[in-house]
């Protein structure tokens, strides 16, 4: 039941105890899924991006340096693979055109061909990002290209299919008025849409924004929130500001193009772990060590829509990006002997009776599931303040 | 003298009776009945409040009116209730509950449900888990804040004595976070900062030591051992029983958690001491007791030790780094603290 209800679930959660947990706002449950039928602390999960497919895989990287798939249409994992080279947990995740890029504490970021062997092959690609990483992350719009940072660690933007050398490398800011050296500490880094901007949060209360394409390698805008280290970061939908959380649960939302606060959300009581905000619809999923997943609504009115207590303390998390969270099919589920592309088209079609316009949507499914994303943010009544 | 005020009172007050249903009848046309009207009985017309009266001292007086009319009707219920109580005798239904604000606790999603696996097994590989499993067995550094005055030396003296297996010392100026290496490489698996301000101890840092969790507290009502009265003899050698009350959350079975890794597994019964720690409404109370069978069913106990109450501020996870750190929990008085019907731990 629950397996067969996997696809629906709006939120999907990674735990420290190995579990992956599946949430559906709409029912108000919570489905615990794991590898091994027991949660395992060795299988911690550190890291969780989407697999090939549109939605239709997770995969999740363990603090174990394994790479397990798992299907939301079946509701089962699907194999595992293993990632070995350098030390510490995973810090960043991504997959592109079938292969896997993983990159660990120690700074070894590697790209693995993604074949569902267990046995571990030869990487493709490896690379040195330098020690102390805490996170890479992958630009949508060039799946090729990602960056890193950590701490002591500057923020350098790789592109996979070119040299071995960083894209752009960035330059810590002048010393501060005593004359001292600024520490770098990046947590978290986002890219920008429509540009080549990136956004870094730090772990001394700093936002800043990096543009490759100007000629300094400073950033370009800096924003200060709070006391405490800033853990996670995310964009908006409409591009304009990102929403951070530090490690005493508070969120706020800050401007990008001025550098101010626009407004703090409460609720978190405890180290914000995971932060996403949905494409299109103004809500934002924060999940951290108080074992608690919160969606809030950012704009018209900012607040809390739900709460839901999962047992173990959550260390990341993935935002389904449908559109349609209040519709769901009453009809039993058809059985998976059909292919994936298939039941997406006829489940659309279903869906799309009433609402907006689409032609070919099979055809834009599978061509770019983040360019479909961008025309969403476009439609009125979606970027209204 | 008082009975010419009491009269006068009472002409002002017939004075008023007599003047209302005039003044009511001057504010609204539609009013009857104020012409043919005994002094006292007064009909107002309905809608009238007394705080229309703009009068503060006719108004006070006909507050003070309605009051004791408000209070002989409340006794004469309760005499009515009490009769038909004893008229019914073994028929009559239960005497129904007092509300408290302990009994109308908003229920807290996160209380733990013995059978939940998950959670159990949050709990058995938590960073207690090394205690828990007879692993590792306690021993605990005590300290205090930068030059402790009196009262702060003999708290952290007299906890000494009921924690067993702990030791004191003098913080010499010593950052945390440099003690902390040293006390792990010697075995320590427990530290206790007593802070202090203006010569009384107000807070407790308690960090468990490999890399696990570091909870702040405020603490209060400290009341060292001359100060109980009635109190015991000095605690013995033997180790004492624990007793923790009332930790039903989840973030009350960590801190529950915490106090039992404090003390050794295995109590001595032949000292018949006990230490509480007894959550009610957030804040822990810890006394320190000798207990005596006298019977079967009577027992009696003696007051020892210090005594203090404790009340949760955050709890890091790992050890004590109040910058940097992350917290599992923080306590926010004004997002937290706006029920208060509602309890964390």
């Amino acid at each position: 039941m629950a397996a067969a209800g996997a696809r629906w679930n709006h939120v999907w959660v990674g735990t420290e105890t190995g579990i992956l947990k599946g949430v559906n706002l709409q029912r108000k449950q919570a489905a615990n899924f794991t590898a091994a039928g027991q949660p395992r602390r060795e299988e911690a999960v550190s890291a969780l991006c989407w697999g090939a497919g549109g939605e239709t895989q997770i995969l999740m990287g363990c603090a174990d340096r394994t790479v397990r798939r798992f299907s939301t249409e079946e509701g089962r994992f699907q194999g595992q693979r293993h990632c070995p080279g350098g030390e510490g947990t995973f810090r960043g995740l991504a997959q592109v055109d079938g292969t896997l890029i993983t990159c660990v504490d120690s700074g070894i970021l590697r790209v693995w061909r993604d074949n569902d062997k267990e046995t571990s092959s030869d990487p493709l690609l490896e690379l040195r990002v330098g020690p102390g990483v805490c996170r890479m992350r992958q630009d949508p719009a060039h799946p090729h290209v990602v960056a890193t940072g950590g701490k002591e660690n500057a923020l350098k933007v790789w592109d996979l299919q070119g040299s071995e050398e960083p894209v752009f490398r960035a330059k810590n800011v002048r010393n501060d008025w005593l004359d001292l050296r600024v520490p770098i500490w990046d947590q978290d880094i986002q890219f920008l849409p429509e540009s080549q901007k990136l956004v870094t949060c730090t772990g001394y209360h700093q936002v800043r924004v990096y543009d490759p394409a100007s000629p300094q390698r400073r950033p370009v805008l800096e924003a200060t929130y709070g006391e405490y280290p800033l853990t996670a970061m995310t964009l908006t939908p409409g591009g304009n500001s990102v929403i951070v959380g530090n490690t005493h649960g508070q969120l706020a939302e800050i401007d990008l193009r001025q550098g101010r606060l626009l407004g703090c959300l409460k609720g978190l009581a405890g180290s914000v772990r995971g932060l996403q905000c949905h494409p299109s619809k103004p809500l934002l999923a924060s999940c951290g060590l108080d074992r608690i997943l919160r969606v809030h609504r950012i704009r018209n009115p900012r607040g809390l829509e739900h709460k839901v207590y999962l047992k173990s303390q959550l260390n990341c998390l993935l935002v389904s990006g449908r559109d349609n969270w209040e519709d769901e099919p009453q009809e039993p589920q058809e059985p998976s002997q059909l292919s994936s592309e298939d039941t997406e088209a006829d489940e659309l079609w279903a869906s799309l009776e009433a609402a907006a316009k689409r032609k070919l949507p099979d055809l834009e499914r599978t061509s770019g599931a983040f360019q479909t994303r961008r025309r969403k943010k476009k439609r009125p009544g979606s970027t209204s303040p | 003298m008082e009975k010419a005020g009491g009269s006068r009172k009472k002409g002002l007050k017939r004075k008023r009776a007599a003047e209302e249903p005039q003044e009511a009848a001057v504010v609204e046309d539609g009013a009857t009945d104020s012409g043919g009207q005994a002094p006292k009985a007064t009909a107002f017309p309905p809608g009238f409040s007394i705080s229309e009266i703009k009068n503060k001292q006719r108004r006070h007086l006909m507050f003070t009116r309605w009051k004791q009319q408000q209070r002989k009707e409340k006794l004469a219920t309760k005499k009515k209730l009490k009769k038909e109580r004893e008229a019914l005798g073994d028929k009559a239904p239960p005497k129904p509950i007092p509300k408290t604000i302990d009994n109308q606790r908003v229920y807290d999603e996160t209380t733990v449900d013995p059978n939940d696996e998950e959670v159990a097994y949050d709990e058995a590989t938590d960073e207690f888990a090394s205690y828990f499993n007879r692993q590792t067995s306690p021993k605990i550094l005590i300290t205090t804040s930068d030059r402790p005055h009196g009262r702060t030396v003999r708290l952290c003296e007299q906890l000494s004595t009921v924690i067993p297996n702990s030791h004191v010392y003098y913080r010499r100026g010593l950052a945390l976070k440099r003690i902390i290496p040293q006390c792990i490489s010697r075995d320590f698996t427990d530290l206790i900062v007593i802070n202090e301000d203006r010569k009384t101890p107000n807070g407790l840092i308690l960090s468990h030591l490999p890399n696990g969790p570091t909870a702040h507290f405020k603490m209060s009502s400290v009341r060292l051992r001359k100060e109980i009265k009635r109190k015991g003899k000095d605690p013995t050698e033997h180790v004492p029983e624990i007793i923790l009350n009332n930790f039903t959350t989840r973030l009350g079975h960590s801190i529950g958690r915490m106090f039992a890794s404090l003390f050794p597994h295995n109590p001595q019964f032949i000292g018949r001491q006990v230490a509480t720690f007894h959550n009610q409404r957030d804040y822990i109370f810890f006394r320190f007791h000798r207990y005596i069978f006298r019977s079967e069913k009577k027992v009696g106990i003696q007051e020892l030790g210090p005594r203090f109450t404790l009340k949760l501020r955050s709890l890091q996870k790992g050890t004590f780094d109040s910058k940097y750190g992350e917290y599992e929990w923080v306590h926010k008085p004004r997002e937290m603290d706006t029920n208060r019907r509602k309890f964390h731990l």
